[in-house]
């Protein structure tokens, strides 16, 4: 790989060493790939074939009823749009409670910064765990609400030690005082100033919390109680891991092809609900390395 | 962080310079006022959802009823009755040690991997290519649990391809999704597979930000790519690993309970079932809240005194620590 340019000073034993790192790299890469290809190809490919024991590694034998039954089954979509709309306003949220937070903890001459941050950094330690919390959020009334989907998770100390680094860092103190002596207030800074600074934290931020809220799982199974309000990874989980896509095809249709269906329907189901995001981030995904390193700057 | 010692000292500066008006606090922190408000979003959050919560802790030590309330419940008789019960059963010493095992098996595998793992790729040296495998990698951390067991499930189940393979070459059907033996390996593989390349990030910034020159002057020595790993690359990256080690450490007893629990099924539960499961199970499937939160407490209180031996561990061997 790297041979073109340094062959003439590589030893044997090095040429040995980039050697054996190309083969692992390789294979890191097809491990890692490969699971997600295979799905994606059994979505598409006859049960028929995919049953036989293959390793498919190109798409042979068309066939695409999965995705006819998916594309119908409408519990499917509610779920994909309750997920969406936990999501957008999750996100937002908790962009409302992290950036502006962000910003005052890293001010210096906030009085109190320091007990403050220890009072975050702590729940990332210690908490009241399941119990309590489920509580609280029952005597709040907002069980089986949007607001019990979005509200827990609202903050997450990490993320707002993530965002606070970006301020220290990125807003120099001479803008401040430049600001200050212009007659310049805290908010005036902040809204004129420091935030059309900050895209990068926003967009690193707002990256984190809505994959967080995507995935969430647990929450749902805990804060909600209507079916119809379950999120996108509830259903998931109900119709491949609990076997409830048998169900999902039509009734009139012969044991035969029920059954062939309903094998698809899983690879179908978990393409549907996962490659979407799996497509988008690799253009977003500069933005999380950044998330992490900003953050590492602290610890 | 030298930056914020710098900014650290210009605040000082700051400060001495306002010496002569003799502000007190409260002037100061009424001069920040605006400060606090934007910190109201958060700080609502923070007594809510998580001191309010801490407070409810309390019913781990009573009777607790909910029409009365947490205050107005009766003081459970003896005060540690709730733990005792936890501890007089037979699954609390088998969900205790799962949890223990489980934790200290991922982190023993899980850790190392994405070190090593940063190290081979910082000798890929077409920055390209190292970019492309970078991003390849990070790909299954943005997946949620259920999607990963999905694709475990499909591939490993009984008709699943793995089988299908085994099968065909002659070998018996594994159950790897129900066994009990395989809980653990799938657990962590599959742990591994998801979090290797995005848990590497931070370990490959260590590696960029190593100055050339250490490495120019290991080629003048005639030092191979091997002994530079060995004697620049691992050194210089030593405190990054040990502070993510004691942030892991941290974690220790909150071991991925989601995915625990979607991996539950019928005989591998002997291995499956974690202190965190059952809290769930008994506590919000069968409404025990005082015993379920004393159990809760208990696992939060083993997690908080193993970080604060690790912070300490460390602290004293290599002056790395978080608090």
């Amino acid at each position: 790989m790297a041979g073109k340019k340094k062959a003439m000073k590589m030893s044997k034993g090095d040429r040995v060493f980039m050697i054996a790192n190309a083969v692992i790299m390789v294979l890191v890469c097809v491990i890692v790939i490969y699971p997600l290809y295979y799905v994606l190809l059994a979505s598409v490919t006859d049960p028929v074939v995919v049953n036989s024991g293959k390793l498919l590694l190109y798409p042979e034998a068309w066939y695409t009823e999965g995705y006819v039954t998916t594309l119908k089954y409408a519990p499917l979509w509610t779920a994909y749009k309750n997920t969406i709309i936990y999501t957008v306003v999750g996100t937002l949220v908790s962009l409302v409670c992290t950036i502006p937070a962000g910003y005052a903890l890293s001010r210096m001459d906030l009085v109190g910064r320091k007990p403050i941050m220890f009072l975050f950094t702590f729940t990332m330690f210690f908490s009241g765990g399941m119990i309590p919390l489920y509580l609280t959020i029952q005597q709040l009334n907002i069980y089986n609400t949007l607001w019990a989907m979005v509200l827990p998770v609202a903050v997450s100390a990490y993320n707002l030690i993530v965002c606070r680094s970006f301020f220290d860092t990125s807003v120099p103190i001479e803008l401040l005082e430049a600001a200050k002596i212009d007659g310049c207030s805290d908010f005036g800074f902040f809204f004129k100033i420091a935030i059309p600074l900050s895209k990068t934290i926003i967009a690193v931020m707002a990256l984190f919390y809505a994959t967080a809220m995507w995935n969430q799982f647990f929450n749902a199974l805990m804060y909600l109680q209507d079916y119809d309000k379950m999120p996108l990874q509830v259903v998931l989980r109900d119709l491949v891991l609990m076997n409830q896509a048998n169900q999902m095809g039509s009734s009139g249709a012969e044991m035969v092809t029920r059954q062939k269906l309903a094998e698809q329907l899983k690879y179908c189901i978990v393409v549907v609900s996962a490659f979407p995001l799996l497509c988008i981030y690799p253009f977003l995904q500069k933005y999380f390395a950044k998330g992490v390193t900003i953050g590492a700057v602290k610890g | 962080m030298k930056k914020s010692g710098n900014q650290k000292e210009n605040g000082k500066g700051g400060k001495a310079l306002k010496k002569g008006h003799e502000k007190s606090t409260l002037v100061k922190a009424l001069q920040c006022w605006q400060l606090y408000v934007l910190l109201i979003p958060a700080l609502l959050w923070l007594f809510v959802f998580a001191y309010y919560p801490m407070y409810g802790l309390l019913i781990a030590f009573k009777d607790f009823k909910i029409r009365a309330g947490i205050l107005a419940s009766p003081w459970a008789d003896p005060l540690f009755k709730h733990f005792e019960a936890f501890f007089s059963t037979s699954i609390a010493m088998n969900a205790i040690k799962n949890t223990i095992v489980l934790s200290l098996e991922t982190l023993v595998i899980g850790f190392p991997i994405p070190v090593l793992f940063a190290l081979l790729l910082n000798q890929v040296q077409r920055t390209g290519l190292r970019k492309t495998i970078q991003t390849i990698t990070y790909a299954p951390y943005f997946m949620s649990n259920v999607v990963i067991l999905s694709i475990i499930t499909v591939m490993f189940s009984a008709n699943g391809v793995v089988n299908n393979i085994i099968t065909k070459s002659g070998g018996k059907e594994i159950l790897f999704t129900s066994a009990a033996e395989w809980f653990r390996p799938l657990y962590i593989g599959s742990g591994v597979w998801q979090t290797m390349g995005f848990n590497a990030i931070i370990f490959i910034a260590a590696l960029i930000g190593i100055s050339p020159e250490y490495y120019e002057a290991a080629i003048m020595d005639g030092a191979s790519r091997f002994k530079r790993v060995l004697y620049i690359d691992i050194p210089m990256i030593m405190p990054t690993v040990i502070l993510m080690l004691i942030l892991q450490i941290g974690n220790i007893m909150n071991v991925g309970y989601e995915k625990a629990y979607l991996m539950q099924f019928g005989p591998n539960t002997v291995v499956s079932e974690l202190i965190s499961t059952y809290v769930y199970k008994v506590g919000l499937q069968s409404a025990q809240y005082s015993f379920a939160t004393a159990v809760g407490l208990f696992n939060s209180i083993v997690n908080f005194i193993i970080l604060v031996i690790a912070n300490f561990i460390a602290k004293k061997t290599s002056d790395i620590s978080i608090f």
